[in-house]
């Protein structure tokens, strides 16, 4: 095969993917976020994708937030570092880190589960044995970890933008020698309500990729164990990309130069 | 007929799986299709329960025309079906008898409790005691899941029950067992079955009629008994598990 042959292949078969992609993303919106819902599958995925990835999401933020202020603090004269370092360290969570980190973990977490659930009902039939069973995959499976990954991942950011400026504050107060008083009155000052906002937006969206990359992957998989396995790296390396792109496409949306 | 198939076609991509099918099953008679692996005979379930879209031709039940149903139709129609998977596919999230329940408590909105005495009910048609509910998938033998299976395919009293290999991977003992239980549950509900095996043994005890398909297509249809006298060398080859033949194998000689 020559090397045009080659690249034409690869991008063809990159249009299909994201054709089927597509065409999943239909299904998963028009089929699986319409009645009838499954209740007690909503909460159990709540229960799995929101309130299991806290301790990931707090560690992650706290620790990132301790680092944060280190950093800046070793890059901002003595003079300004008591304004500096609060100041970044809130502006930088909420806005970038949180979300961001926040949305690779639980990928890595989550989405790596779905994949895998979902992709060895699939190869094990069970997705076809719900079709069987008058029970629409798409509702039952697909819908409630899109809708609670949605509405968990901005929870998560949330707690996660307060751990991770309480570990800018412990770093500050403990090993910088920050008055702890005036920290927090910087931080109130600096943060202002769209910082928090943009962060919890940006969080929904790399939610639902994760979810849906999950899902896509997971209904996808074929071919036993070796399949769900492809599936499983898929999923979790196409919403890491996904979200770093989207988040990419949001910043400069939400604060790019007009 | 209950089951009509016409001339369906399926591709996958540059492979026709189904090749210009046909097939007709009359009310209450059970058919089994027979064939060699990767025939197209799993695919031929699929189009019917309309998890796979035939390329073309019809597929009608009862008279109408079920290909492309949606919505409230297709759930419907899929509650007329009980399918026996070949692994089982039971839920391994949940219990035994909350895989026997399912389709009651999902597909007809059914009262759980309601749904458990059932599923126990029929826990019990297929040989198993009502502590047996109580446990996972995961802590079932292959016969027992199989039963497990075969008792959720009937738990909503189909009127049409698809089993998809049900005797594989099992000693011949449990898989006459089964045999026994499928052709006593499907005299009960009086339903209209489609089986696929490649076990004769099975074949000839739970069969009305027998099809064989080779190459997508049907090539023999008759009464159970004609399968030894059928006149066809591709039937001969097959029941008797003859390796040389008008049918070969794609299998590379040393």
């Amino acid at each position: 095969m020559n090397i045009f042959a080659a690249i034409g292949q690869l991008f063809l078969s990159f249009c299909a993917e994201v054709g089927r992609t597509a065409l999943f993303l239909k299904d998963g919106l028009l089929q699986g976020l319409t009645p009838r819902y499954y209740f007690n599958q909503i909460a159990l995925q709540f229960f799995r994708i929101g309130y299991t990835s806290l301790p990931v999401v707090a560690m992650t933020a706290f620790f990132t937030g301790g680092a944060l202020a280190l950093q800046i603090y070793t890059g901002s004269s003595p003079a300004t570092a008591g304004q500096l370092v609060p100041s970044i360290v809130a502006i930088g969570i909420t806005r970038e880190l949180g979300p961001v980190l926040a949305g690779l973990m639980v990928a890595g977490r989550v989405g790596a589960s779905i994949a895998a659930e979902l992709g060895t009902m699939r190869v094990t039939e069970q997705t076809d044995a719900l079709v069987t069973l008058s029970t629409n995959p798409f509702k039952y499976l697909v819908g409630p970890r899109l809708l609670a990954a949605v509405v968990s991942l901005p929870l998560l950011v949330a707690i996660g933008d307060t751990i991770g400026i309480m570990g800018g504050y412990i770093v500050g107060t403990r090993s910088l020698g920050f008055n702890g008083f005036s920290y927090i009155k910087t931080t109130v000052d600096q943060l202002h309500f769209d910082d928090v906002s943009s962060g919890l937006v940006k969080a929904a969206v790399f939610g639902f990729i994760i979810a849906l990359m999950g899902c896509y992957h997971g209904f996808n998989s074929k071919g036993g164990a070796q399949g769900v396995g492809r599936a499983t790296t898929n999923a979790v390396v196409s919403s890491a990309i996904l979200i770093l792109a989207a988040n990419f496409a949001l910043t400069s949306l939400l604060f790019g130069k007009n | 007929m209950h089951i009509e198939l016409d001339h369906v076609c399926k591709n996958f991509g540059e492979k026709h799986v189904l090749n210009g099918f046909s097939l007709q099953v009359e009310k209450g008679k059970s058919l089994v299709v027979i064939g060699g692996s990767g025939t197209g005979k799993s695919v031929m379930l699929k189009c019917i329960l309309g998890i796979l879209t035939p390329d073309s031709g019809s597929i009608k039940i009862a008279g109408k025309n079920v290909v492309g149903l949606r919505g409230e139709a297709r759930d419907s129609f899929l509650n007329r079906f009980g399918m026996l998977f070949q692994g089982g596919a039971l839920f391994d999230s949940l219990s035994v008898w909350e895989n026997v329940a399912f389709g009651l408590v999902n597909g007809r909105r059914m009262k759980r409790a309601m749904a458990k005495d059932i599923a126990i009910e029929k826990l019990g048609l297929v040989g198993l005691s009502a502590d047996v509910g109580k446990l996972y998938p995961a802590e079932l033998s292959g016969g027992m899941q199989k039963r497990v299976g075969l008792a959720r395919a009937i738990a909503s009293d189909p009127e049409i029950i698809f089993f998809d290999e049900p005797t594989t991977g099992l000693d011949p003992i449990m898989a006459d067992v089964i045999n026994n239980l499928i052709v006593d549950c499907v005299k009960r509900l009086g339903a209209t079955t489609i089986s696929i095996t490649h076990d004769m043994a099975s074949a000839r005890k739970i069969a009305d009629e027998i099809a064989m398909i080779y190459k997508g297509q049907i090539i023999w249809q008759g009464a159970a008994d004609m399968i030894d006298r059928s006149g066809n060398a591709y039937v001969d080859q097959f029941i008797k598990g003859r390796a040389d033949g008008p049918i070969q194998m794609d299998v590379l000689k040393a």
